[in-house]
């Protein structure tokens, strides 16, 4: 069990009041807040060793480069990837999936191939095919969802075929908070030929992550999703791609030797690290990977499993509440959508603000699976390892306040 | 929620869950879509024109209380006016929801529309009262594009 109290007092931001009560932040899906260990390995990296990496041939260039190469195989470790040189820093999730549509996806999809997605893709899964299908004359196809917000599978033999290319798909969807069978689909794919990207944004945060038994080729997911700062993602990838693929930007750092008309490339992984990279953040990072790893994530696992469970138990007793995903918490993780009949999600955030209670409200960056629940929008709010059940209660309370101001109105 | 009192006003609530003139004009001979692509609100909406005057008015569409309100008593409001009479309300409504200024002379009254001044603290939602609004300058101007408030 995680000792969420001591957890607590890691982040100063979760004493603060907000709207003239106690902040309950339950927007983890989107960004989650920072332990004081994170922020302070920021602070120090500028106050005392700031310097480029790579480059210099003094000490302190020496130290930087020495801390940031450091927080490569700690990321390795923590996903279980044996090789440090198979990770790539980035700016984020959206970047690292861009980077393999450009630079895998210009080399090696051609016209009428086929890359599998599903319907619940957030758009920065979506969006970078879509640029690469309209380019290329390749066809995108989409594994649908259940009722209850799971994959459909039954039809993926006609999905997933030898024309597959590319298989890309969220471990864990933000919207309805479904735990894919990513194994099997990826097993599916490979037997197919076609290679497997995970969008890993919130499944690495919460879930225990080992990619070589996943045995996926891609996985990108991003720092500031688990305790991290804004600023830094990650794609690993197998090397065999990663050492056949063309790079993705060019510019310093990345190359061995450059003429005035052709150049070559550096060594993995710096082959993909274009231009000074996000060297503070990147350090910081490993500070919010060490606060995980200490925790463990099994542990995160179980907590958020526990939270999910009560949550859903008491959110299911308000009046008029929809409840979007899975039933079954061990097919979801922390994050929970829902609306009120009759009440916009967007009313919904904004009078849960007035408690302090900070969810969030819109299309989570997933249009399409909106279309798909015939909903304009949903509130969600999604859990981290300090989230209490005296918070979800708040939750619950405040939800019950929406429903009792907005049936006033109803004649 | 005493503090929200002031955003969501009984009669905003009342426009929210019972839109008026929510119907699409089947004689139309103006129309336009909005949309918010932050929340994915979406409005349409219908209008006769007999000469300036807006003879009638119809929208259709979702979105949050704010918006589909806002709607609704715009098009109560619009309803009768000219073209420049309704412009100017939505000069003085902008003015209104966005606490950017007092009225300058010669203003129209706002009437009910000043339910809406609470908006003016919450600046995240200024764009769901002024979407019915800037679709209605967009169906009147004849636009073809979708309006969108980013
Ligand atoms: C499932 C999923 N994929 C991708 C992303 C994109 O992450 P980022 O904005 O950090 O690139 C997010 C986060 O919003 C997400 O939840």
């Amino acid at each position: 069990m995680l000792d969420v109290q001591a957890i607590r007092k890691d982040f100063d931001i979760l004493g603060r009041e907000m709207r003239g009560k106690p902040l309950v932040y339950l927007d983890n899906a989107a960004t989650t807040q920072k332990p004081r260990v994170v922020i302070e390995a920021l602070v120090e990296y500028y106050r005392n060793y700031n310097a480029n990496i790579h480059r210099g041939i003094y000490y302190l260039s020496e130290l930087a480069t020495e801390k940031y190469e450091q927080v490569r195989e700690k990321t390795a470790r923590f996903i279980g990837a044996p090789d440090p040189a198979t990770i790539i820093f980035t700016r984020n999730t959206t970047e690292a999936i861009n980077l393999v549509a450009y630079a895998w996806g210009r080399q090696y999809i051609e016209p009428g191939d086929e890359i599998v997605l599903t319907e619940m893709e957030h758009h920065s899964n979506l969006v970078p095919w879509q640029l690469l299908a309209q380019e290329k004359g390749a066809r995108l196809r989409h594994i649908g969802i259940t009722e209850d917000g799971r994959l459909a599978l039954d039809d993926l033999d006609e999905i997933i075929t030898e024309r597959t290319k590319l298989l890309s798909i969220t471990r864990m969807s933000n919207v309805l908070g479904t735990i894919n069978p990513v194994k099997p689909l990826i097993d599916r794919a490979h037997a197919k030929g076609a290679i497997c990207l995970i969008d890993g944004a919130q499944g690495v945060p919460h879930l225990p992550t080992e990619v070589l038994e996943l045995d996926c080729d891609f996985l990108a997911f991003s720092a500031h999703k688990m305790l991290g700062p804004t600023g830094v993602g990650v794609l690993y990838g197998k090397r065999e791609w990663l050492e056949r693929m063309p790079p993705f930007l060019g510019g310093g750092d990345m190359i061995s030797r450059v003429w005035l008309d052709r150049a070559t490339w550096n060594k993995l992984p710096w082959k993909y690290e274009a231009g000074t990279p996000n060297i503070a953040d990147v350090i910081a990072f490993g500070a919010a990977l060490d606060y995980l790893e200490q925790i463990g994530m099994e542990a995160v696992r179980a907590h958020e499993r526990e939270l999910t469970a009560y949550a859903l138990e008491q959110l299911s007793r308000v009046p008029g509440i929809r409840i979007f995903g899975p039933r079954h918490v061990e097919d979801r993780g922390g994050v929970i959508s829902f609306d009120l009949e009759g009440v916009h999600p967007h009313d919904i955030g904004q009078l849960l603000d007035a408690e302090g209670v900070a969810i969030r409200a819109g299309h989570h960056c997933c249009q399409p699976l909106m279309e798909r629940l015939d909903v304009s929008a949903t509130a969600r709010a999604s859990f981290y390892i300090y989230n209490t059940e005296e918070e979800v209660d708040r939750l619950v309370e405040a939800v019950r306040k929406v429903e009792r101001v907005f049936s006033r109105a109803v004649n | 929620m005493s503090d929200l009192r002031d955003l969501y006003q009984e009669v905003i609530l009342d426009h929210g869950k019972n839109p008026r003139n929510f119907r699409k004009l089947e004689d139309a001979d103006h129309q336009a879509e909005g949309n918010n692509p932050l929340c994915g609100d979406r409005i349409n909406l219908y209008l006769k024109m007999d000469g300036e005057v807006i003879a009638d008015i119809g929208f259709q569409g979702r979105g949050c209380a704010i918006s589909t309100a806002s709607a609704s008593m715009m098009t109560e409001s619009v309803k009768g006016k000219t073209r420049a009479e309704a412009e100017a309300l939505f000069q003085r409504f902008h003015e209104l929801v966005t606490g950017e200024a007092e009225a300058s002379p010669g203003a129209p009254e706002l009437g009910k529309l000043a339910v809406f001044a609470g908006v003016r603290d919450y600046p995240i939602r200024v764009k769901c009262a002024t979407l019915p609004w800037h679709t209605l300058r967009a169906a009147l101007e004849e636009k073809q594009e979708t309006v969108s408030t980013e």
